[in-house]
This record gives C-alpha cells, structure tokens and sequence, in this order.
C-alpha cells in the first residue's frame, strides 16, 4: 500500500524538488561560475569603453606583460612571507587551546573565550581605525612614549615604518583570528576521551607528560587540517585587511597579489593584466589545495577534500 | 577536563598547581585585556569631552563623559542613512542567505532528486574556484548590479560552506520524521519548512549569527561597485571619514551641528565616535549570540 502512495507521489515530487533547488544552483553559477567568462579579456588588448569585439586577440601577451614586470616579484615575496609568517598563528592558536582548558574556574575560561573571539566579528576598517587610535604618529602608544621618556619628539611609527611593515601585518592578522582558532583546537581538547587522562594519572603521569602524549597527539589532526587549508590559501592573504593599512611609505613592504589585482585593475585600468594574474592565482591555489590534499592522505592518512 | 582536575586534587591544591593556575590566569588576563581595551579605549575617547582631551591623554576612564559627540555624529551627513542601509542589507540578506541555503541543503539530502550529484558537485567546485577581483566586477557591471542595493544581497544568497554545515545537520537528525509526514500525504516544500527548518534551528541560529556579522561588516561590494550616495553602508563612510577626519571635523564645526553646546568636535573624537557607532551592534550581540558562534565554530570544526 505504501509503495503505491510513493509511486504516485514521486514523479510530482520530482518536480517539486527540482523547482525547490533550481533557483539557489542558478545563483552558484551566476555569481561563482558566469564570472570565469571573464577570464576572456586577459587574451584581448581590452581598454574600459570598447566592446571585446573590436579589441584585438593577443594571446599570452598579457600574461607575459603582467609576469614579466619585476615589480611583481616583491608582490608575490610579499605574499609568500605574510602567509608563511601568519602560519605561526595556528600552533599559537594550539597553545592556547591546550593551555585554557588546564585552567580551573569555568566561569574565567567562558569569559577570556569570549574575549578574544571579539576581533575575528569585528571588520577590517574598525580593526584600522583602533590600531590608527593607537599605533598611528600621535596615537596612545606614542603618547605614552612621550609622557615615559619625558622627550616630546619621540614618536612611533609602526604605521608608516617599512621595516616592520610585514610583521605588523602578520602580527595584526594573527591578533584577529587567533581566538577564534584557538576555539576550533579547543573544540579538538574537548573531544578527546578523559579514560585516557584518568589512566595517565594512575601511572603517574604529571601534567605535561599527559599535555605531550594525549593532549597535542589528540589534537594534531585538527592542526594537520587547519594547515593543509592554510597552505592551499598562501596566495590568499584577503584583499580588505591590505586596503585599508596601505599608504606609500609601506606599499612595496605589504602589496600582496590580492592588493596589486585590485590596484592595477582598478586604479590603473588595466583590465587583461589583472584578471591574467587572477587567474594564474587561481590555477596555482586549485593546484596547491589539491596537491596538499594529496601529500596529506599518502603520508598521513588524513584528507580534507 | 574538570573532572580530571577534581579527582587528582581534593581539597587543598598542591603548591605547584597553585602557581601553575595563578600563571594561567596572569596570562589569560593580558591576553583578554589586549582584546577587550582597544574597544574599551575607543568607548571611553567617544564619550569624553573633545576639549579634556586635548589638554590630557585618555588612558582608562573617560575625560568629562559626555554625549555630545553621538548627537553631532549622527547629525553628519549620511550618517543616519547609512546605518539603515547597513541594517537592511543585514535583514534581507541573512533572510535571502538562510532561505536559499537551507532548501538547497535540504534537497540535497534527498536522493529522489534528479542530477543530485552534478548539483552537489556544482555547489562544492564552487568554493575552490575563484574568478578574481576584475572579471567578478566586470560580471556583476555586466547582469546590472552596478550601483543596486541587490549587489548585497544577491551574490551571497547561496553559501556552500553554510551548505554542507546545514546539509550535514539535516542528515543527522531527521530521516524517521519525514518519512511520516510524507505518508500524511505533505509535499517536499511543506516537510521542508514545517518539519525540517524548525528541527535544524541549533546550526540554523549559527548559520543566522555568521551571515548577519559577514553582511554587517561587508564593505568592498560597496567600495567597488556602489557610488550611490544613498546606498552607501556604515562601513564605508566610517572608512571615508578615517581616511579624511579632519576635513569632516571642520564641517561639523561650521554646519548645523554648532548647536550642540558650542563644543567643537575634533578628528580624533570623530574618529572614536563613529568607531564606536559601527562596532556597538555587534559588541551588543556578541555575548547574546556567542554561543552560537561557538556552537557553528565546533559544528564546523567537527565537519572540517
């Protein structure tokens, strides 16, 4: 009896389904998929104004314009040192995780957990303008300086200097995502089945022995994830964050693809050699996420795709 | 882990562990005072007088507290539609994102689908492809967002990531109670927002906090493709007003809002002042809504 019910209800409930479905996977290809078409100026001699059609067909010729200028090698270093350098920001996210669920006192954990998952919801303009408030020529900082040392012209600068440009970038990054990271390890801490520490404790096991073999093993797939997503994003370092802190005393330190694709594109014009970069970056970043995937499921039996 | 800690110390806490736990805690207090003050000292900078401030710095407790400054920020230009506009693009598009999300998450799960796999693979390939800056400008320019409010809505209305969160949920939860609703004779839609959106509300509430946060501090479809005045976001006209405070201080010293008693808003107090006014609604919701932050987080994490 049950069947005949479905039989008939099937064929319309096919419909339904498909009516129900249709329109969200028509806006993943308007807006994820139709953009590639895109792609298509980076072949062409385009100027803003003209149609594709009356633009000449150049093949490679932008790519090789956009790779061949040396200014593009200190954007990808840059890009490549801010990732790797923002890489620390995971074990550190560990650490943390591992050390706040040693803490006694729920109620201080629930709050220093809340505290710092604050940066990670706040956006990258007010994350600007409180570090203006504080590290700009006249912020706080300087202030201080100049109240403690008792000299009126010292100053600092950690907004204009180039020198530590990149690692006020990392170090700004890692401020904003490390909580909440350090939530995801701690999630990990949680998981792990506390037969195994009560057993530890009979054997003598004291607190760092226990840290060292159940606690980090207990949490090392969490990082091995984390980090494989890391990697495969190494040219992503995110366009807003590079927006906002640039300014011509630091461009050459902090410009990173996802910067200079918006800058030549944008303010320059010029279309084809941004989208040609685009797009090497990302066939590069498909083949890093697939490749790292691989490495990770040969050597360490463990896959994210 | 509490428990770990109650069995092996009973009453009195060794003397190591004493000063382990007091270590722990001077550590977590410097690290919640690095997150917590720079929003506190943007608070206390908003509601001192702009003149204290000049004659001395601000460092924990505000200077004169008033609210004069508030009165003159929203006063300003643009403010005030711009914090609407920044609200509605959080309402609709959250409705517009959890909509379209669920149901597709929700088809998914349902193998009388046709073509559900090259759905689903759609959907998945699309996290991993990205056009790049300029051909997704010259896209959104070409099919008419340029320049409309549903240049906000329309691209995030389909999350995959919030998909497979959802989707996962979903398959864990509800086989047995669909199947008697769909005897009862209930169509695919009616399950679907009767039955099965009100039992997902765990991962749907995190899936609502972290969509509404993401529309709330979105600014580059803003900055790339709206010039509209009038649809300009909270976001960036607090970024165009850092990035000239000083020429707005002085319009706000010579327009309208001198009738504020007299005082004279300087850059720097601008500056903290419509700061404070685009962080205040998340720092109002976080604590509320933290728990589904970290409700999505672990879901996320488990599913990672």
């Amino acid at each position: 009896m049950g069947t005949k019910v479905r039989k008939t209800h099937l064929t319309k409930g096919k419909i339904t389904l498909l009516c129900m479905t249709i329109p969200s996977v028509l806006f993943i290809l308007v807006f994820s998929y139709f953009p590639i078409s895109g792609w298509i100026y980076s072949f062409f001699d385009y100027r803003i104004g003209y149609k594709l059609s009356k633009c000449e067909f150049v093949g490679l010729d932008n790519f090789i314009y956009a790779f061949g200028d040396p200014y593009i090698i200190t954007v990808i270093l840059n890009t490549l040192i801010i990732s790797i350098l923002g890489l620390l920001g995971l074990p550190l996210a560990g650490m943390i995780a591992i050390l706040l669920s040693e803490v006694r006192g729920k109620k201080f954990k629930k709050t220093v957990q809340t505290a710092i998952t604050i940066p990670n919801f706040i956006s990258w303009i007010i994350i600007y303008s409180i570090m203006f408030s504080l590290f700009s020529n006249d912020g706080l900082l300087t202030t201080l300086i100049r109240g403690l040392s008792g000299n009126r012209d010292s100053t600092v600068t950690l907004l204009t200097n180039p020198g530590t440009a990149k690692l006020f970038m990392v170090l700004t990054n890692i401020w904003k995502t490390v909580g909440y990271n350090s939530i995801i390890f701690f999630a990990a801490v949680t998981g792990i089945d506390s037969q195994l520490y009560d057993a530890a404790a009979v054997d003598g096991a004291g607190r760092w022995q226990k840290i060292l073999h159940i606690t980090i093993p207990g949490i090392l797939p969490t990082f091995i994830t984390l980090l494989i997503i890391s990697v495969g994003a190494i040219l992503n370092n995110g366009f807003e964050q590079y927006y906002v802190f640039v300014n011509p005393m630091i461009q050459k330190n902090i410009e990173v693809l996802d910067y200079y694709v918006y800058r030549i594109g944008m303010l320059n014009n010029d279309i084809p050699a941004s989208t040609a970069v685009s797009m090497v970056k990302t066939f590069i970043s498909v083949i890093l996420v697939f490749s790292v995937n691989k490495l990770s499921k040969k050597t360490l039996g463990q896959s994210i795709l | 882990m509490d428990e770990r800690g109650v069995l092996m110390n009973k009453k009195k806490l060794p003397g190591k562990e004493v000063v382990f736990q007091a270590a722990m805690i001077l550590l977590f207090t410097l690290m919640l005072i690095s997150c917590i003050y720079p929003f506190y000292y943007i608070f206390i900078a908003s509601i001192s007088s702009p003149e204290a401030v000049k004659r001395s710095m601000i460092t924990w407790y505000p200077l004169e507290p008033t609210l004069a400054n508030y009165v003159q920020v929203f006063k300003l230009n643009g403010i005030m539609n711009a914090f609407l506009v920044s609200i509605a693009r959080t309402f609709v598009g959250t409705a517009v994102t959890l909509f379209f999300t669920s149901i597709l998450a929700y088809t998914l799960t349902k193998s009388e689908l046709p073509c559900r796999k090259l759905f689903y693979s759609i959907a998945i390939i699309s996290m991993y492809i990205n056009a790049g800056l300029i051909p997704w400008y010259l896209t959104m320019r070409t099919i008419g967002l340029k320049d409309s409010f549903l240049v906000y809505i329309l691209p995030t209305a389909v999350s995959a990531y919030s998909m497979i969160l959802i989707k996962t949920y979903m398959e864990s939860i509800t086989a047995g109670i669909e199947e008697s609703a769909m005897i009862d004779g209930a169509g695919y839609f009616t399950i679907y927002w009767k039955i099965v959106m009100p039992i997902c509300k765990p991962v749907l509430a995190a899936i609502i906090v972290f969509t509404a946060v993401g529309q709330w501090n979105s600014w580059t479809d803003n900055l790339l493709l709206v010039n509209n005045m009038n649809l300009k976001t909270l976001q960036m006209t607090l970024l165009e007003y850092l990035n000239q405070a000083t020429n707005v201080a002085n319009m706000a010293r010579t327009g309208g809002a001198s009738a504020v008693s007299g005082a004279a808003i300087s850059p720097f107090t601008l500056r903290m002042t419509i700061t404070m006014v685009v962080t205040v609604p998340i720092l109002i919701v976080y604590p509320f809504m933290q728990k589904y932050f970290i409700n999505g987080i672990m879901i996320g994490a488990v599913k990672g």
